[in-house]
């Protein structure tokens, strides 16, 4: 049996990918989502083997969900988004279908979904789906993040500095900091450069939350926050701090 | 030949009646003085004569070459120029047209006519100038006028291809669902979209609406992602009973409720309503969008993305007014309000 979920937001949109699987008698749909907070949950409840997620959904759209998930399942995109836009995540996905799709296109996707899965080939949702998927602007100005099983948008200018912790970046706001499974790389690129600084090879800082910056120790430097936080600010950090500030 | 100040007809008849006037006063001064009639008609007309022929050549002369508005120095030059050549040619003149006493008591006021004769030619000078930089200026603002409309109309063509291919390939989507269980439905909705692009296509910008058609306009929208979505949508409009008259430029609306549609259908899960109300008050059109909003996703302030700054610039461009929309967040309901002038 082949464990599959839809999360779509469309309930016309849904019935029309539960109608071409009704072909598929091996196929079983164990769950209809309607938003990326019902895919996380039914995802890691289900373990589904394939899931058909569309990419523009309230509140966090597929690829948020998906970077949520920690062992993501095979995906079949199915969107309105134009070729243009979706050919970068081509590579990634075992297929993505345009809306609307015919029967037969539908049942390419399958075909390849299943040579996959017959030859054990494990698709891989490389960080490379999540950078580009980052920079398209279907991606808002916010960062998803799921903390004991809860999941919280991040909205960037909430944002008070990034700090490194090994693996993880921890994401500093007034109202705590949450922890996400990502390089200080990947948010210095995600970030807009004239709000968001590396400060520190271990800190970013948002520009906008900067009162003061004291000098420190021989060549560092401290910033001081509106929230009456420190974040260090090394000699090159510095320097960059001062061309985005005009100085 | 360029464009002078006497290019006009009207210019043309006051600088001939000036020296008209002009040689009049001359003689009857000349005639106070004790000149014979003939001799003081004599001397004004061709001294006026070469004068007035003189002057021309100086509007002639600057409408080929204009010194730069610093350069006074060159200017005075030209004028000192002139009047010299004015007076030898008139001495000649009078040499060899008039009786001897004219030509005499015209060389014992030399320094006097000179004078005179350059203050003219100053007045010539200072008016050609003046006139030719007004028209550089009404140039420039023609100009400046033109380019402003080249770039409205790109701007207004670059708003309108905001389509949205979203919207219709999730329609087509939908219909395409509804073909197998519901036809009679998929049919209606093909219907609805039909109607909808038809008069998307039909419209343009330039052109003003009524608000009732404006309405069933946006009513197919509407009525399309209800469809969509099911019941999760609802919409509640009312009008003002004199407000279906008014009028309004195509297609201002449709962004606004869009843009309704956009954070409060798209960005939410819950059953929402968008209400929209028409109402009219000191000549203006006023008409107030809500739609409910995830306080936790977007601020009200980011709330305005494109399709509301393009409503603000549109109504700019139309009536040089920024006051005429208004966007406000009371908890989780975004209010957008658009006022437009009626004639």
């Amino acid at each position: 049996m082949i464990k599959t979920i839809i999360i779509d937001d469309e309930p016309l949109a849904r019935n029309i990918v539960k109608e071409y699987l009704a072909d598929y008698s091996r196929v079983k749909i164990l769950e209809e989502c309607k938003d990326g907070f019902e895919g996380v949950k039914a995802i890691m409840q289900h373990q589904p083997d394939l899931i058909f997620l569309d990419i523009q959904m309230p509140k966090i759209n597929g690829f948020e969900m998906l970077e949520l998930v920690e062992q993501p399942p095979a995906v079949i995109f199915t969107t309105a988004f134009d070729e243009y836009a979706i050919r970068a995540f081509e590579a990634h996905a075992i297929d993505y279908l345009l809306k609307p799709f015919s029967k037969e296109r539908f049942d390419k996707a399958m075909q390849k979904w299943v040579q996959q899965h017959d030859n054990n080939i494990r698709p891989s949702l490389s960080a490379s789906l999540f950078e580009t998927a980052a920079h398209t602007p279907l991606h808002s100005n916010r960062i998803v993040v799921k903390t004991n099983n809860k999941i919280k948008i991040i909205p960037v200018h909430d944002i008070l500095y990034l700090e490194a912790a090994d693996d993880y970046v921890k994401i500093h706001t007034a109202g705590g900091a949450y922890l996400k499974n990502k390089t200080m790389q990947y948010f210095e690129q995600l970030l807009d450069e004239h709000v968001f600084v590396r400060s520190h090879r271990s800190y970013i800082i948002n520009m906008q939350h900067i009162t003061r910056i004291d000098p420190y120790e021989k060549e560092s430097y401290l910033a001081l926050l509106n929230t009456g936080q420190k974040v260090p600010v090394s000699k090159t950090g510095y320097t960059k701090l001062k061309l985005v500030l005009g100085l | 030949m360029p464009l002078t100040a006497l290019s006009t007809y009207r210019y043309k008849l006051y600088y001939t009646g000036f020296w008209i006037l002009w040689s009049g006063v001359h003689a009857w001064v000349l005639q106070e003085l004790g000149y014979s009639a003939r001799n003081a008609w004599a001397d004004s007309v061709i001294s006026n004569g070469l004068l007035a022929i003189t002057g021309l050549l100086v509007i002639v002369a600057l409408s080929y070459y204009l010194p730069r508005k610093d350069q006074v120095t060159s200017l005075l030059l030209l004028c000192i120029a002139f009047t010299l050549a004015w007076v030898a040619l008139t001495r000649i003149s009078l040499f060899q047209m008039a009786d001897e006493t004219v030509y005499t008591h015209f060389n014992e006021t030399i320094q006097l006519r000179g004078a005179i004769g350059f203050l003219i030619l100053g007045c010539v000078v200072l008016l050609s100038v003046l006139w030719h930089s007004q028209e550089d200026q009404k140039e420039q603002e023609r100009r400046k006028n033109e380019s402003d409309r080249i770039a409205r109309d790109a701007e207004l063509f670059k708003l309108r291809q905001q389509l949205q291919p979203h919207f219709l390939f999730n329609s087509l989507n939908s219909i395409s669902a509804l073909v197998a269980t519901q036809p009679s439905e998929a049919r209606k909705m093909i219907q609805q979209l039909s109607d909808y692009l038809r008069s998307t296509l039909k419209k343009e910008e330039h052109t003003w609406v009524t608000l009732a058609e404006e309405l069933e306009y946006l009513q197919l929208y509407l009525d399309i992602e209800k469809v969509r979505f099911g019941h999760r949508l609802s919409t509640k409009i009312t009008s003002n009973e004199h407000t279906p008259d008014c009028k309004l430029p195509a297609l201002l609306l449709q962004p606004v409720v869009e843009n309704a549609i956009k954070f409060g259908l798209y960005d939410t899960t819950e059953n929402i309503t968008i209400g929209l109300h028409t109402d009219i008050s000191d000549k203006l059109l006023v008409i107030t969008v809500e739609n409910p909003f995830d306080s936790s996703l977007s601020q009200p302030k980011t709330g305005t993305g494109f399709g509301l700054s393009s409503v603000q610039r549109r109504l700019y461009l139309l009536f040089a007014r920024n006051d005429l929309l208004e966007t406000a967040a009371k908890e989780n309901i975004f209010i957008t309000r658009i006022k437009i002038p009626q004639q």
